[in-house]
């Protein structure tokens, strides 16, 4: 009895497994494949091509919302980073009064609709009659990117072992060097993955872009989808295809300058 | 080489005051310890001399220098802490040369002064490995590297063995021994573990509620301990109240109530006047009092009491009998030479005579009912609370 039903439990684990791992990765490979067909509709396979490549780098829309897409995600990683950086340390001192209020503040656009987030942030460029474009797409993806820093920047300080910091005291350094040499390298993995979350939440988001770039500025998400409504979805394959390769590569890359450049 | 010279230290947290109005002096090149329980201010007391805490009163001085008010990265004293604090994102030369490349030294005296220090706590061939890659013993001696690498003029060991287990807490307390010898600067040493103070200590302060309560080299106070507290937290002892009842020349008798209105006679020899009907506390070492079924040959500079074997614990290098005279309970440790019980050993329940030397006896100026709880000290440690025959299985 008691054999059938370790038995049993096995057969079940491995069919979820399973059915979770096609769900998951069965339309991506899909798209991949598809990205080579050689036909203008999903009709089936047609022959094997790398038009739709060459198509994709000779489309300057396509160019263009690649290149506002990189911009908006670097300076957005950047900023969002840097103050999540200085707001985790802000937040580190715990006999900070205000310390649980702010946290919780910081923390809310966390479980805020997209939607809301967008509607809201469209409202308020628009009654402040600011421009939208560039920079207002800037403003909204460095506010919902700095909640996820400061969370992930924080939980690694929360665990920092303090006596390091007065070992190297200890041994003649002063505040300035800790920070530099002790604080800042035992953080950096903290930093480093609440930069690649920024990143990938940036180049991802649809919604609050859609609010807040107008006219004339588009990314990425918002140029696919612009273009999937007209009905031509050939290059949109290959793009998602190099955007994936892309997002394994920076993936495979962090995890390892992690472990090369401070043994974390 | 330089004196330390601790005076009128006073530090308080919130209203506890963890360090109370300490002074000592601490000579150039000595290995000195602070002993006592936790939360004696040991450490506290350690931590100001490092400058992680400054004081409410009283001063630090290191030779003529004042270091009260001066930041740790001022000091010329440097820590080994408890769990060693390396810094696990160096490799073990980056964690030993961190104190020199702060101080902006050229590269390749640098180097050098590492592998001088390194090949001094044997561990040149682990130069490129990461903290986390290497035992408990070698951090340790990183640690010791990483510190003495700046030469201080004082080195502070904040119970460094704690973290390590028997064996090799013995066989580091010997290298942190040699290291001491082959330096030759002040190393400041803080446990809770008798023995480790005992036999690491040229001198050693016992300390308990934030005051020094004795101090002196572990031989003094073993043997000579100055209170109740000293008396019980070094080593093992028998601690017996009475009353003065007679002096003659260098000896006093005490009278001690052993139950039912009785009394046990006790000579002593003193190392202070004590008065006719004064209360005190005799301090008797286990392993000053022999034992044997025989009554010992009648000598005068010698105590002798009847009594009865309550419990036999066997612990390999001596046994420990438990003895009941009236309502005092003797432990008496009985080393097993052939000699002692050459036809048969001493057994339960056994009607037996304890002696020893006159000069043994030890007295203390001082009567408190219940030392043992006042000192911090938890009930399982204090004498006879082990009376299971079971125990001896």
């Amino acid at each position: 009895m008691r054999l059938n039903r370790t038995k049993l439990f096995k057969s079940m684990n491995l069919s979820i497994f399973t059915l979770v791992m096609i769900f998951l990765y069965i339309p991506i490979l899909i798209l991949v494949i598809f990205s080579f067909n050689d036909a203008k509709i999903i009709v089936g396979w047609r022959g094997f091509t790398l038009k739709y490549y060459t198509l994709l780098f000779q489309n300057d829309a396509i160019k263009s919302a690649f290149w506002n897409t990189m911009l908006i995600a670097s300076l957005s990683t950047l900023i969002s980073t840097v103050l999540g950086i200085l707001a985790a340390l802000g937040l580190e001192n715990k006999r900070f009064s205000g310390r649980k209020g702010l946290l919780a503040l910081i923390y809310t656009p966390l479980v805020i609709p997209d939607i809301l987030m967008g509607v809201s942030l469209a409202l308020l460029f628009n009654f402040t009659r600011f421009n939208t474009g560039m920079l207002t797409v800037l403003i909204a993806h460095i506010t919902f990117c700095l909640s996820y820093t400061v969370i992930v920047i924080q939980s690694r300080l929360e665990g920092f072992d303090y006596s390091l910091v007065e070992a190297a005291m200890d041994l003649g350094a002063k505040p300035s060097a800790i920070f530099w040499r002790i604080k800042f390298p035992l953080m950096m993995p903290g930093i480093i993955a609440a930069g690649l979350l920024a990143f990938t939440l940036s180049i991802d988001d649809f919604i609050i872009t859609f609010f807040t770039s107008g006219r004339g500025f588009d990314t990425l998400p918002i140029y696919v989808e612009g273009t999937i409504r007209r009905g031509t979805i050939t290059t949109i394959n290959s793009l998602s295809t190099l955007m994936i390769g892309f997002t394994l590569l920076l993936a495979v890359s962090t995890g390892r300058i992690r472990k090369n450049l401070f043994n974390l | 080489m330089e004196e330390i010279r601790i005076e009128h230290l006073t530090k308080d947290f919130g209203g506890f005051t963890a360090v109370d109005d300490v002074s000592l002096v601490i000579k150039p090149g000595e290995l000195y310890s602070f002993l006592g329980p936790s939360g004696c201010g040991k450490t506290t007391l350690l931590r100001m001399i490092a400058g992680f805490e400054i004081p409410r009163e009283g001063r630090i001085i290191v030779g003529d220098q004042d270091i009260t008010q001066l930041p740790p990265y001022q000091r010329q004293v440097n820590t080994i802490f408890q769990n060693y604090s390396l810094f696990p994102h160096m490799t073990l030369f980056d964690n030993v040369a961190f104190g020199l490349r702060i101080k902006k030294i050229a590269k390749a005296q640098i180097k050098e002064k590492v592998r001088d220090m390194l090949a001094l706590v044997k561990m040149s061939d682990q130069a490129d490995k990461y903290p986390d890659q290497i035992s408990g013993g070698q951090k340790q001696r990183i640690a010791i590297a990483r510190a003495l690498i700046n030469e201080p003029k004082v080195l502070l060991l904040d119970e460094p063995l704690a973290a390590l287990d028997l064996k090799l807490r013995q066989h580091m307390l010997i290298e942190l021994m040699n290291i001491h010898d082959a330096v030759g600067i002040t190393f400041i040493y803080v446990t809770h573990d008798q023995s480790e103070a005992m036999s690491i200590s040229d001198r050693m302060a016992v300390m308990s509620k934030g005051k020094i309560i004795q101090q002196g080299p572990p031989d003094d106070i073993y043997e000579r301990p100055a209170s109740i507290f000293s008396a019980f937290f070094i080593g093992e002892t028998n601690l017996i109240t009475g009353e003065v009842t007679g002096i003659e020349d260098e000896y006093v008798q005490i009278s001690c109530p052993k139950g039912n209105g009785e009394f046990v006679e006790i000579d002593s020899t003193f190392h202070f006047t004590p008065n006719i009907g004064q209360k005190l506390t005799l301090s008797l070492r286990p392993e000053k009092i022999a034992i044997s079924r025989y009554k010992p040959r009648q000598q005068d500079d010698f105590n002798t009491l009847k009594g009865v074997i309550e419990d036999i614990l066997y612990l390999g290098t001596h046994t420990q009998y438990i003895v009941r005279v009236g309502e005092l309970k003797f432990r008496v440790f009985s080393q097993h030479k052939r000699v002692y019980f050459d036809e048969k050993a001493l057994d339960w329940e056994e009607p037996v005579w304890l002696f020893w030397h006159d000069t043994d006896t030890w007295l203390i100026d001082e009567v408190t009912e219940d030392a043992t709880d006042d000192s911090g000290i938890s009930p399982e440690s204090a004498p006879y609370h082990r009376t299971s025959k079971r125990s001896m299985i």
